[in-house]
């Protein structure tokens, strides 16, 4: 494991924002963390980046110790931050520079992965031109590049495409799928459901500083809302072929030209059911399985959050 | 757990030298120079100061000059220049410096707000490395600025009033400029640690404004009497402060202060429960407070608060013997023309009491004047780091060592004097006013130092409840004890003693 916490708990006050975190990370690995607003997200990226020390519980990073070697940490990690927080009157040469220059990285060689990264974010030929006056999307570019400027293997992402227009979120989406397929690990921190399902090797739902689920996408949708749910439209109206069918396989619902049902092995169900339908002379127009989104797995993790964790 | 390889990082490449960790402030320093010279609303101000203000106090010099001689004093023409020009000195070495405070409220807590710490937060860089670069950016411009002012001054004086400035006013006012610079920025560090926005920020400012505004009249007149010996002593009492601050500083600002820190909003339930929690609570942090009653306050809790209090007590301790002792040495220097007779068959009481600064000589009035003179200690105590406290002290025991020097130069046994007029009522009231300024001492200090799990309004809150509680329940009684032994039993003492 890359990334490893053990009852990593992190109070503030009266509150505790991280409580009892217990986490693993492959190397190579992207897990998409995912949480309402205070759900504890940001503090645990910000622990794992030896920004903030935990109350309790430990963790390590590629081996080291959050507390005990935090400028370790610090040097080999790349950070995005939930804002840009960039220095507007700066020019982004300059404020590339100021960066890999705090991470202890020669000037040619600044100069060289400065320019590597602009080319890669389509932004080459406005190194002069000061931060002011970009636009949201492209501050929140600049600031992906900022972290990214002394090349870390490991990264930990809050939000990297929040306020980005969809073409610039595009482009982020498919750098960090190629950082994937170049061993990089990565824990990103998002609420668009849609990016993290894209994205996501794991995901871990986390509310009131527990994690309450932890699995891939399709691990979780099965474990949350059952076996899938297939849809079967004819051409001609159901009528007495509709208890026949309900002896092959359980409908939930129907209509006149259509029925659903659920199996847990398409793979053989779904043949058969069309082989039978065509002895019977009906005609089928479609067979497919009903969207289920990733929406309504967090909404119902989140909505039973205080129950124990889920794993998948 | 192991190391990957591809992770393994050499103790050479992480550089703990002093000269690398410079470096890494240094490009701080570097970056947010660069940053104030692209902010016209700070180099237009600071060019203004430096290149046309000191030609115009110059020429003001030069006019003033010219005024004492057109108006017959032409005698006295060169005393007044000599004494005036190093005040302006002053005046065209602060006026730039002004500006490393909001410099650094900016840089301290802008980039809080703006979002753009964190990032630099989650660098290798180091806490002090950070703390450094920063207090570096926010000195030098001003600092550079107030420099080139005071060198194109002392041109302008040579060419347009021909006036040579000793070289020991310059070194001073030199030195005084980068010192109260390096208070204001490393004080607001110390104040916008605790603060969330450069608006809370600048209202705590005034806590480092007004002491240097006090400190700075106090350096005009100094200047203007050439008491360059007492200069020395200010700066020296600058470098402590500095280094103090500083120290404070390093403590106060890192990762975990800064991005821990909750907002400052000011609720009233909020007041009420931390009053609720301070007021109940034993001295000491984290401490369950067991049902508070008065028994339970006088038995254990007060006490315990005094014990806590050990290292105001003892500063201010030594302040009072500090105070008698300086009395004393006065008395020895200055012995009264008349001796002590004179001094008690002069009107000087009465035109003290006329003047509202002596009580009237009845319990209410001593007991009133004490419990006023206390608390404005206490309310300047705040706006001085508790330094105004400490030195209100040090006046009427100063006065006891004045009176009791004066009484061994004329051969009184210093003994009877002291039981005499002091003692009976002394031994009530100087514990308490003891106490009191120790109390009101921290307040200050709580400012600077805030007690450790403590955030700056808590711990600010705590040391009022503190006073306040010290104050009422056991100050106030013995002031009243104290007026009733001074109105009635301390005369009769000093009559029986003395003789009538």
């Amino acid at each position: 494991m890359i990334i490893e916490t053990q009852n990593l708990t992190k109070e503030f006050g009266s509150l505790r924002a991280v409580d009892g975190l217990n986490l693993q990370i492959r190397e190579g690995e992207i897990l998409v963390l995912l949480g309402p607003n205070g759900a504890g997200k940001t503090t645990t990226v910000r622990l794992l980046a030896s920004i903030l020390k935990p109350t309790s519980g430990r963790a390590t990073v590629a081996g080291y110790d959050v507390v005990e070697q935090a400028k370790i940490i610090r040097r080999m990690v790349g950070f995005l931050t939930e804002f840009p927080g960039l220095y507007l009157r700066m020019s982004l040469g300059d404020y590339l520079d100021f960066f890999g220059e705090l991470y202890g990285i020669s000037k040619e060689k600044r100069r060289r992965r400065s320019e590597e990264l602009m080319e890669r974010f389509g932004v080459l030929g406005i190194r002069e031109k000061r931060l002011a006056e970009f636009s949201k999307g492209m501050r929140q570019r600049v600031a992906l590049m900022r972290t990214l400027i002394h090349d870390p293997q490991i990264l930990f992402l809050d939000e990297p495409t929040s306020a980005m227009d969809p073409h610039s979120a595009k482009m982020v989406r498919d750098y960090i799928r190629g950082l994937r397929s170049s061993r990089h690990t990565i824990l990103l921190c998002t609420h668009n459901l849609a990016e993290a399902e894209s994205l996501a090797d794991r995901m871990a739902i986390i509310s009131q500083g527990r994690i309450i689920a932890l699995g891939t996408p399709g691990e979780l949708k099965r474990q949350l809302l059952g076996v899938p749910l297939f849809e079967l439209r004819l051409a001609s109206p159901l009528d007495s072929l509709l208890s026949r069918v309900g002896e092959w396989v359980e409908i939930e619902e129907h209509g006149p030209y259509w029925f659903r049902y659920r199996t847990a092995l398409p793979e053989e169900v779904n043949p058969l059911l069309l082989h039978r339908l065509a002895e019977e002379g009906a005609e089928v127009v479609t067979l497919s399985e009903l969207p289920r989104s990733l929406e309504e797995v967090y909404l119902r993790i989140v909505e039973d959050g205080d129950g124990d964790t889920l794993s998948v | 757990m192991e190391i990957p390889s591809r992770f393994r990082v050499s103790p050479l490449a992480m550089g703990k030298g002093a000269s690398e960790s410079l470096a890494k402030a240094l490009v701080i320093t570097r970056r947010e120079a660069h940053d104030s010279l692209r902010d016209w609303r700070i180099v237009t101000p600071i060019l203004l100061l430096t290149l046309i203000f000191p030609w115009i106090m110059s020429l003001a010099s030069k006019v003033a000059a010219n005024f004492a001689v057109a108006y017959g004093v032409a005698d006295n023409a060169a005393i007044i220049t000599q004494q005036l020009v190093p005040f302006s000195l002053l005046i065209v070495g602060f006026f730039p410096i002004s500006f490393s405070l909001v410099i650094a409220l900016e840089t301290f807590v802008g980039e809080r707000e703006r979002n753009t710490l964190e990032p630099l937060l989650a660098t290798p860089i180091s806490d002090g490395e950070l703390y450094l670069g920063k207090l570096l950016a926010a000195m030098l411009l001003p600092v550079a600025a107030s420099y080139l002012g005071l060198v194109f001054h002392l041109i302008g004086l040579r060419w347009i009033t021909n006036y040579h400035i000793s070289a020991q006013a310059f070194l001073q006012v030199a030195l005084l400029t980068t010192m109260e610079a390096l208070v204001m920025v490393a004080g607001a560090v110390v104040v916008s640690s605790h603060t969330t926005s450069v608006r809370a920020a600048n209202l705590l400012a005034s806590f480092i404004i007004v002491p240097i505004a006090l400190f700075l009249q106090g350096e005009a007149v100094l200047l203007f009497w050439m008491r360059y010996d007492v200069i020395w002593l200010m700066i020296l009492g600058l470098l402590i402060v500095d280094l103090a601050l500083v120290r404070t500083g390093i403590r106060i600002f890192n990762r975990e202060g800064i991005l821990a820190r909750q907002y400052d909003e000011v609720t009233r339930s909020g007041l009420r429960r931390s009053f609720s929690r301070f007021w109940s609570s034993p001295p000491g942090i984290g401490e369950e407070p067991p049902p508070l009653t008065l028994g339970r306050l006088y038995r254990s809790h007060l006490p315990r608060l005094l014990r806590h209090y050990l290292s105001p007590l003892s500063v201010v301790l030594v302040v009072m013997a500090g105070g008698l002792l300086m009395g004393w040495a006065f008395a020895m220097r200055y012995p009264l023309r008349g001796g002590l007779e004179g001094l008690v068959n002069s009107d000087l009481g009465r035109e003290w009491q006329d003047l509202g600064v002596m009580p009237g000589l009845n319990v209410w009035g001593i007991f009133i004047h004490n419990v006023r003179a206390l608390l404005i200690a206490a309310f300047l105590g705040v706006i001085s780091f508790g330094v105004a406290s400490l030195l209100l002290l040090l006046v009427p025991l100063g006065m006891v060592g004045f009176l009791l020097g004066q009484a061994v130069s004329v051969g009184y046994s210093p003994f009877i004097i002291l039981v005499a007029f002091v003692l009976p009522h002394g031994l009530v009231e100087i514990p308490a006013a003891w106490i009191a300024t120790a109390f009101a001492l921290k307040i200050g200090a709580a400012i600077l130092a805030p007690p450790r799990g403590l955030s700056l309004g808590e711990g600010f809150l705590l040391a009022i409840i503190n006073f306040l509680k010290i104050f009422f329940l056991l100050v106030v009684p013995l002031l009243l004890l104290a007026a009733f032994l001074e109105a009635r039993v301390t005369p009769r003492v000093a009559l029986w003693l003395l003789g009538g």
